[in-house]
């Protein structure tokens, strides 16, 4: 197909996926904005005054890294989740899959909405962490560039949760499960130089700290991993996801019989 | 040109059931084309694997040319489906619902919204273009679907049951444009369960039953193989005994209702003057059956008794 076909399909599913994002706006936007406020006023406020400093900034600096990129996260992943499994699950996938368009078009589209979900909450977050405390970038780049691609990861992994999932409890395991879990465990409320050794090296195996770290170095310029092995590690997931994706959207696993 | 070049094409289920067996069947450019069968013949999956919602076992379907397993993108780009089941997102509007569609195809926005203002207000939806489409009728719904798939102009319109659930007055208009699409110079295939839906608008037939094609056609020449019509006869008084006709075949369906078996060699005019010389006066006159039905029910028959 030429690239013009591609282009305004792509152009068309990034639409339709922020007009969807902007039509449930109260279940998009606003129940990020009022978690992470508890988490700062809890956490950050409350608690965070009696602990005093973590990684030489104050615990409410320290945390805001690490809950702006947990939001990003779980929408990126949730976004694509819901709307890929919604999709499948009421048929209109089909829309998609009659249509000219090549796989890839249709994953740059969809995890180019997830990405427009996960920006726009942390944003949000982010405004949010201003009511508590002030922030000073350290590194735009880097902060961004991993923010952006830790999204992407997270997209795609979304998209194939929910191209194998059957049933809307299938898109609630691995968030609940799995994800939830190592995002708490990577690093978004801690420095892991805490943990006794054994528990640091269990932690080495989680890929969320590597990304919390990294676009923690982005902010604050302190970071308990390399960020070349956190810039690696999400290089290697996104490719691996993709792949993974244009091969079960080409055979059309669960969508195609 | 063929429209649609269907070869050998076989598909069997993860479970087993083998619902093509070796189809082959073809399709010319412009024409009006009837699939017919009874449910789980096997037409479904075939429409599956021409617009590649269904992975083919083995065998092949070319679109103008364009094989849908080897060239799925350009094979895509020719066709329109219109699907048995409902299958748009019902929180969108009809409008977006069919402006994405366009978009899917590579359509420029702008000509996308003229398009589908233009066949949304011929299928008599453009009043709802902006109420979600969950709040639709079921014949609305059904329009939409055609709608959408009008709107990047295919050269191949297919059609899977489009007017099941929809009113008679609807029925006829949506005959009326589907027509008018086709004068146009879209091909189209139509499957329905209305066979003087398939008797009225299309030229070429083809049965499948059991994964297999039965007969493949003119609807004018499988007519003529039709050799016997039966038809309801209305009686004015009522009848305790069937009247007698030496050539002709009558029987009482009850007091006032008889049903005749015609050879079509024969003329009615025999049996009218039979029933006139034995004192019975009709009032009205049917086909028992429509004609294309009759021949459906006996080649499918047919393939059970085989």
């Amino acid at each position: 197909m030429s690239a013009s076909v591609n282009w305004i399909g792509y152009k068309t599913i990034v639409r339709k996926e922020v007009v969807r994002i902007l039509r449930i706006w109260g279940q998009t936007v606003v129940p990020p904005a009022i978690t992470m406020s508890l988490y700062f006023i809890i956490f950050g406020n409350l608690i965070g005054s009696r602990i005093g400093e973590m990684g030489g900034f104050d615990y409410m600096q320290f945390i805001v890294p690490g809950l702006i990129m947990m939001s990003v996260i779980t929408n990126s992943y949730g976004n694509m989740v819901s709307s890929f499994f919604g999709a499948k699950f009421g048929h209109h996938i089909e829309e998609l899959l009659i249509s000219p368009l090549p796989s890839w078009v249709i994953l740059a589209g969809y995890v180019t909405g997830a990405l427009v979900r996960g920006l726009l909450v942390g944003a949000v977050v982010m405004m949010v962490s201003l009511l508590f405390t002030d922030l000073e970038v350290q590194h735009p780049w880097i902060t961004l560039s991993v923010l952006i691609l830790t999204a992407i990861v997270f997209a795609m992994a979304g998209m194939v949760n929910a191209i194998f999932a059957e049933k809307f409890d299938d898109i609630a395991i691995i968030p609940t499960f799995i994800l939830t879990p190592l995002t708490y465990l990577g690093g978004v409320f801690y420095s892991i130089s805490l943990l006794p050794e054994l528990w640091q090296k269990v932690s080495a195996f989680n890929p969320i700290l590597y990304m919390v770290n990294g676009f923690r170095y982005g902010m604050l310029g302190v970071s308990d991993v390399s960020l070349t092995t956190t810039y690696l590690l999400i290089a290697l997931s996104a490719v691996v996801l993709a792949a993974t994706c244009l091969y079960l959207l080409g055979t059309g696993k669960g969508m195609r019989s | 040109m063929l429209a649609l070049d269907v070869k050998d094409l076989r598909k069997t289920y993860a479970n087993g059931v083998e619902a093509l067996k070796g189809v082959s069947l073809s399709v010319e450019e412009g024409d009006f084309f009837a699939m017919l069968g009874p449910n789980g013949a096997g037409k479904s999956t075939m429409i599956g694997i021409i617009t590649s919602l269904v992975n083919a076992t083995s065998g092949d379907a070319k679109v103008f040319g364009a094989s849908v397993i080897k060239e799925r993108s350009r094979a895509m780009s020719y066709l329109g489906l219109v699907p048995q089941e409902i299958n748009f997102n019902q929180f969108e509007k009809p409008l977006e619902i069919v402006v994405n569609q366009a978009g899917y195809y590579g359509i420029p926005r702008k000509i996308a919204l003229d398009r589908a203002e233009q066949y949304l207000k011929e299928l008599q939806l453009w009043d709802k273009h902006d109420k979600p489409s969950r709040s639709l009728s079921g014949g609305m719904k059904r329009r939409l679907m055609i709608a959408r798939a009008m709107v990047n102009e295919p050269r191949l319109l297919i059609l899977d049951e489009p007017t099941a659930g929809v009113d008679i007055e609807i029925r006829r208009s949506m005959w009326e444009l589907i027509r008018r699409i086709n004068e146009q110079g879209t091909t189209v295939i139509l499957t329905t369960h209305y066979l003087e839906e398939a008797e009225e608008l299309c030229r070429n037939i083809a049965i499948i039953d059991e994964g297999e094609i039965r007969e493949n056609t003119s609807m004018k020449t499988l007519l003529a193989q039709l050799d016997i019509e039966t038809f309801i006869l209305d009686l004015r008084e009522p009848l305790t005994v069937a009247p007698r006709c030496s050539e002709m075949d009558i029987a009482l369906r009850d007091e006032n209702t008889l049903e005749v078996t015609v050879s079509k060699a024969k003329s009615l005019n025999t049996l009218f003057a039979a029933l006139d010389e034995q004192g019975v006066n009709v009032v009205s006159m049917r086909n028992k059956a429509n004609r294309l039905e009759e021949l459906f029910m006996r080649l499918v028959d047919k393939g059970e008794a085989a």
